[in-house]
């Protein structure tokens, strides 16, 4: 992975300074509150419910072992002894105290992290698919561009001001795992007719209040100029972004606005002056970044381990956890490994600083020391042999990290909700542990197959609860929390929202809706029928009749109770 | 006459801002370095010209440029407003000024001027920073220094650091 120099070095400890002297002036009152609120979001400082959180950013989702022990560290010394994974890939802390973050960021640095832009009106830290450079589908490596972006981003002089925030996603494959038409820009690497790698730019994309697909904005763009039009995106939208409602401010509002003919012509003009200029990325700087990402030193090993046959063909346990928990490789022989975070009764994302500890020690022993984080939420060890899968298991099980559902109904992406963020409508964590709770069987969850909960708790939706083939939305209504259920989301290449099905429910409701909603997919499935393929087929209708069959008249009452998505 | 910081050091300010306002079409124009808000500069340019040596204009942050083009050479002083610290379009106003349209007078900032918008401000072509009323100017300065080497390209520093970067 990337490994800091000393201009890369020079700049996290600056930053650590400057953040160390807004603090000082915020608590001498040289700062007003509105003045330092941008300054330290910014910086990944939030004030919240209970306590300041600190949002670490994970590049790219990319972790060395030595940076997960340093996380573990600032846990237990700093905050209550966890971290939460976020649906972007960086870290929350929860607990720490304001006066101890230029602390925890000055120890950070020394590990090559940081707190840059991980909130605040500013470029957002640049995500991608956690198996970038190992899955068999991939074009390209994205995460030298994705490093690139990032470095060009850090500090940007003109952009540090949007009208609001922007998110970047960037993917290298055929099958799209970043959601990149769910963000302000999404990127897909591809390789033109000559081979030579090139962008398809979308721009528009977004979840949130306002949920919208990404519209192209160019099809085909040179790798080299990727900098010079992201610059021509981001001044239309900095100079003519709306600025006069926070719901509005997005560059969705602003492409829907204007049409996507009539944005991209701006961006085109704006392009036309900066096109070829020095920002045009050079074949030097990309060797640079790209040699970091070169090939671990793979063994040559056998298709298939003779041993690890043996023990998927015994172990059924270890079997299952196969099946759901292994993804193919582009090396033959070996494997990656998502270490599950979604264990029965813990919060989704959330990571103690022993299982930091222990996921890095697994990162050394079977992954060359490095491990990810992906935005369902898990870690991920990407370079594992085939013959160690069963010793991994193993130890991840001892460890409480071999929870076997990864895509199943309880490997929920659920965010933080009332229990911590100060915006929540709505708890989230208490739902994600009663719908876990009231689906505990293995073999029942295993033969729902595939099938994404994803639970936000407001329209803030960091829980990507559009997205879920089931999605919850935490609402407010008369000041009591409720939730909207939403079906038919995806993520994927097809990605498109949820549609919401009806009056939305008491938290103690929900676990009874969602049991309804699976026995309508069990009773109308045909063989092998995945829920998304048997709610693509049969509509919304018998979901809903089911759903609210107890309710008055029957079928779904009035919608005028619902907060319109 | 109040202070600014002009070229990282603490001026004193000659120039005087025009409200809209004040400068119904008949009324006389003052004397004196002014900044003329872009209203009264369209209404009464030729007349500014004639009376006024040195000529300041003052813009708020939602003005077109392109029609601006040909005037540029009029004036001195270019202010652009900061209604709110957060509204950061002035940053792609003033690097245009200097990027596209070769601007090369004073560009100062005004309004909700703060320490911590001195640096990136000084790589998108500002020059000269009037701080809002009460802040520190001299604990300001230090802001130029905040990060030696940054890494895009701006008006300060046109090459990016990756093609400067040496191992
Ligand atoms: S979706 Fe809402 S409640 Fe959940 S973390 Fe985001 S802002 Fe907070």
């Amino acid at each position: 992975m990337y490994r800091y120099d000393n201009y890369d070095f020079a700049l996290v400890r600056e930053r650590v300074a400057q953040f160390r002297d807004q603090l000082a002036r915020w608590q001498s009152g040289a700062l007003s509150d509105d003045e330092f609120r941008p300054l330290r979001l910014q910086n990944g400082l939030y004030v919240q419910r209970h306590a300041p959180m600190l949002r670490i950013a994970v590049p790219y989702a990319m972790l060395s072992s030595a940076q997960l022990r340093a996380l573990a560290h600032v846990a237990r010394t700093w905050d209550r002894g966890y971290g939460h994974f976020t649906t972007r890939h960086n870290m929350q802390f929860n607990w720490p105290r304001i006066e101890d973050c230029p602390d925890i960021l000055d120890y950070l640095s020394q590990f090559e992290m940081h707190a840059i832009q991980t909130s605040g009106n500013c470029i957002r830290n640049v995500t991608t698919d956690q198996f970038a450079g190992i899955a068999p589908d991939e074009l390209i490596d994205p995460r030298p561009l994705a490093e690139i972006l990032r470095q060009w981003s850090t500090f940007h002089p003109e952009f540090a001001f949007l009208p609001r925030k922007f998110k970047i996603a960037i993917s290298g494959t055929r099958e799209d795992r970043a959601l990149t038409w769910f963000h302000d820009v999404g990127l897909h690497l591809n390789l033109d007719a000559q081979g030579k790698p090139c962008f398809r730019v979308i721009v528009g994309g977004g979840l949130g209040r306002t949920p919208i697909r990404g519209e192209v904005v160019r099809e085909s763009l040179p790798w080299e100029h990727i900098l010079t039009y992201l610059e021509a995106i981001l001044r239309v939208y900095n100079l003519h972004g709306r600025r006069d409602n926070l719901y509005k401010a997005r560059i969705k509002i602003l492409v829907q606005a204007l049409g996507i003919e009539e944005f991209s012509r701006q961006v085109e003009a704006e392009w036309a002056h900066l096109k070829d200029g020095p920002g045009t990325l050079t074949q030097a700087e990309y060797d640079r970044v790209q040699a970091h990402f070169g090939a671990p030193a793979y063994r040559t090993l056998p298709a298939e381990d003779p041993d690890f046959l043996r023990h998927k063909a015994e172990d059924k346990a270890f079997a299952r956890w196969v099946s759901r928990c292994v993804h193919p490789h582009r090396v033959q022989g070996y494997a990656a490994v998502t270490l599950s975070l979604k264990a029965p009764g813990q919060a989704p994302g959330d990571i103690t600083a022993e299982q930091m500890e222990a996921a890095a020690r697994l990162a050394d022993a079977f992954s060359f020391g490095e491990a990810r984080s992906s935005h369902e939420q898990n870690l991920i060890l990407a370079d594992v042999e085939q013959g160690r899968l069963h010793e991994l298991w193993l130890a991840a099980k001892a460890l409480n990290l071999a929870t076997p559902s990864v895509g199943l109904l309880t490997d929920m992406i659920c965010c933080p909700g009332g229990d911590f963020c100060d915006l929540a409508n709505a708890k989230s964590i208490p739902i994600a542990n009663a719908i876990q709770a009231r689906f505990s069987d293995l073999d029942y969850l295993f033969d729902l197959g595939d099938l994404d909960l994803n639970i936000s708790g407001c329209m803030n939706a960091c829980g990507h609860h559009h997205v879920g083939h089931i999605g919850i939305l935490g609402v407010d209504k008369n000041d009591a929390e409720f939730y909207q259920i939403t079906l038919g989301g995806r993520q994927g290449s097809d990605a498109r929202t949820g549609k919401v099905i009806g009056p939305s429910f008491s938290a103690a409701e929900v676990p009874d809706a969602v049991e309804k909603i699976i026995n309508v997919y069990l009773a109308h499935r045909h063989q092998e029928e995945t829920f998304l393929d048997t709610f693509d087929r049969i509509g919304p209708e018998p979901f809903k009749n089911k759903v609210y069959e107890d309710r008055a008249h029957g079928k779904a009452k009035s919608r005028n109770e619902e907060v319109t998505p | 006459m109040s202070t600014l910081i002009k070229n990282k050091r603490i001026v004193a300010d000659p120039w005087q801002t025009l409200s809209p306002e004040e400068s119904p079409a008949a009324a006389p124009l003052p004397e004196g370095d002014i900044l003329f808000p872009l209203s009264v500069w369209q209404l009464r340019r030729n007349e500014i010209i004639s009376s006024h040596k040195r000529i300041g204009l003052w813009l708020e942050p939602d003005t077109d440029l392109a029609p601006l083009e040909a005037d540029l050479q009029y004036f001195v002083v270019i202010a652009i407003n900061f209604p709110k610290f957060a509204d950061g379009r002035g940053y792609s106003l003033a690097r245009l000024l200097r990027e596209r349209y070769h601007y090369e007078g004073e560009i100062r900032a005004t309004g909700d001027v703060l320490h911590d918008q001195l640096f990136l401000m000084q790589r998108v072509g500002f020059d000269a920073w009037a701080l809002k009323d009460g802040k520190d100017a001299a604990q300001a300065l230090e802001a130029f220094a905040t990060f030696k080497t940054p890494y895009q390209g701006a008006v300060d520093e046109p090459l990016p650091l990756f093609r400067r970067r040496t191992p």
